[in-house]
């Protein structure tokens, strides 16, 4: 049973990451704020519920690792560690600032709780495989997870990770895809049609699980499920999502890929997030 | 192995990361197929649980040890030096430079060695490329036992390296209890006329070549420069300012790796003049290796000729 009260704090809680990521990207006048958008509500379940972390303790050996292998979304992701105290909040005004922590893609041996550095893209989902198999070899317990963008899979490395995932039966490798139906210059079927990645990914091994991104009672039922399957399966979430998700005039568009709003645009935002998706 | 032994550098570290492995349990070895090439055969076998093979996927392979990195590994990623150096170049940038994890690129095949592989096979662009990314280091062994030692040494010391193997059998040019250290060359030949520096398999060609100096009455100064970065400027610049004529040699593209380093010393210094040896910007072909490397004026007669010409 889905418990109400936690959907409804974690539905608060992806509010709070959508407005403070919206304001990084406004004040630095830079950064990706659609891709942010789409990812906020995994992101949310991902940091104040499901990952097993210590913020304290960024480095703790029998941590959850998040790897955002779409680096570019950082925004998202720099907020969600910003409040759960992994550095000062008012580090987060600082976004891609000569000297920050928070550089325009993530950085690991700059800023604390980013598992991987990440922003050519492809990549982290390869890097998470390695982290899931050095846990099953040493026997520990943590989880892997990784978002990946729906543009991101037209990278091969993409491929070559899920195919060793498979091999090496790493069932707590799970691939969070952040399917919000855009990438830079259209969309993902102009781009690279064709790509029905729930049966994709499971012709590579993985169980499947198809969600709506932005449905948070949703998204937690699919993390319940995962933990309970010790399968030896690799787990991939396929979530349908709105790119910009909460502000009107970013949703669905490909203009709002990587720009950064302005002053009235940024106030319009503010307000519809406070109203709530 | 006597010194004189013919025996290849690549089997040096097949036998080495046995050992490493069987003393740390952190040591992997992550193959792309063609392990058997590059001698993880033993370490296969012997360690299956620290051993992964992801296929033919090099990068994945490298992105891959990246991540078991973070965890305290120490993984060894094994392939060709074109695949290990070009194929993953990106990777070993972001994942394994960029975040400075431990990770050991170790590739055999290095230079014109896979010489009947033809062009797509040899590697001659990987140590320039890969010494252009700040946080690696670049090693390349001359015998078989510079090359048990150096990746004793890249294991003991914390980074990212590119450790370059060749196919090859070379002559063991090092006793047994022989000290490397990573980063400081080896002065193999004293001599005040004209200093030769090489790396990998050339050393043998210069040993020769300075062994035919003598015999004209030019006495050549031979170092061991294993290490292409960091380059042990402290050598270099001793050749500058003892002698201030150098010949190097290496079985690369002239551009941008060892010949590159030390002109960039002697650019520096303001005084010294220097010939390179090496691979000249040209592809190689299917040919027999020693074919490969008189094409290039990779030789001992050229080394002579070269030295001669600073006198």
């Amino acid at each position: 049973m889905m418990n109400e009260e936690k959907v409804m704090q974690l539905k608060e809680r992806a509010k709070q990451l959508r407005k403070t990521a919206v304001t990084m990207i406004y004040e630095a006048q830079s950064g990706h704020p659609g891709g942010s958008l789409s990812a906020a509500d995994m992101v949310a379940a991902l940091y104040f519920s499901e990952l097993n972390i210590d913020p304290k303790d960024p480095n703790w050996p029998e941590r959850d690792r998040f790897v955002l292998s779409k680096g570019h979304v950082c925004p998202i992701l720099y907020a969600a560690l910003g409040l759960r105290g992994y550095f000062p909040e008012a580090v987060l005004h600082t976004l891609r600032q000569e000297g920050s922590m928070l550089q325009g893609h993530p950085s690991m041996v700059k800023c604390p709780g980013i598992d991987i550095s990440t922003g050519s893209l492809g990549q982290g989902a390869a890097c998470a495989v390695g982290m899931a198999l050095a846990g099953k070899r040493d026997g520990k317990d943590y989880r892997v997870f990784t978002m990946v963008g729906d543009g991101e899979v037209n990278e091969g490395i993409v491929w070559e990770a899920m195919m060793c995932a498979n091999k090496y039966k790493l069932d707590n490798y799970i691939m969070l895809f952040d399917n919000n139906g855009l990438q830079l210059d259209g969309t993902t079927d102009e781009i690279m049609p064709g790509l029905d990645m729930s049966k994709k990914a499971a012709d590579f091994g993985f169980d499947v699980y198809d969600i709506d991104g932005h449905d948070m009672a949703q998204i937690l039922e699919a993390f319940d499920r995962i933990r309970a399957a010790k399968n030896g399966r690799p787990k991939f979430i396929n979530a349908r999502t709105v790119k910009g998700k909460g502000v009107d005039y970013m949703e669905n568009s490909l203009d709002w890929h990587g720009k950064a709003p302005n002053k009235a645009q940024y106030e319009s935002a503010m307000e519809q997030l406070e109203r709530g998706i | 192995m006597a010194i004189g032994d013919m025996i290849a550098t690549r089997d040096g570290f097949g036998e080495e990361i046995v050992k490493l492995g069987q003393e740390d349990r952190n040591i992997y070895v992550v193959d792309a197929d063609i392990g058997k090439s590059c001698k993880t055969g033993k370490f296969m076998k012997a360690l299956p649980e620290q051993y992964v093979n992801v296929g033919i996927a090099e990068q994945n392979a490298a992105a891959f040890a990246a991540g078991l990195a973070t965890t305290g590994k120490v993984p060894f990623v094994v392939t060709y030096a074109v695949f290990g150096s070009l194929r993953m170049c990106e990777m070993i940038r972001q994942e394994i430079c960029y975040t400075n994890l431990n990770v050991k690129i170790a590739c055999s095949h290095g230079g014109l060695t896979p010489a009947n592989d033809g062009a797509s096979h040899q590697a001659i662009e990987d140590m320039g490329v890969l010494r252009t990314i700040p946080n690696m280091t670049v090693i390349q062994p001359a015998d078989y036992v510079s090359a048990k030692k150096l990746v004793r040494a890249a294991a003991e010391t914390y980074g990212p390296m590119f450790l370059r193997f060749t196919r090859d059998a070379v002559p063991v040019i090092y006793d047994e209890s022989a000290e490397f250290t990573i980063g400081k060359a080896v002065k193999l030949r004293e001599g005040g006329d004209v200093a030769i520096i090489a790396v990998g398999d050339t050393v043998r060609l210069a040993l020769e070549a300075a062994a035919a100096l003598h015999e004209q009455g030019v006495e050549a100064r031979v170092l061991d420069m294993h290490t292409v970065k960091p380059l042990d400027t402290e050598a270099v610049n001793a050749c500058i300012a003892d002698i201030g004529k150098i010949v190097t040699v290496e079985d690369h593209n002239i551009i941008n790796a060892l010949g590159s380093a030390v002109c960039e010393c002697v650019a520096e210094a303001g005084r010294g003049i220097v010939r390179r040896i090496g691979v000249q910007d040209q592809f190689g072909e299917s040919a027999p290796y020693e074919r490969l490397l008189a094409k290039n004026g990779i030789t001992t007669e050229n080394i002579v000729a070269q030295a001669r010409s600073l006198l």
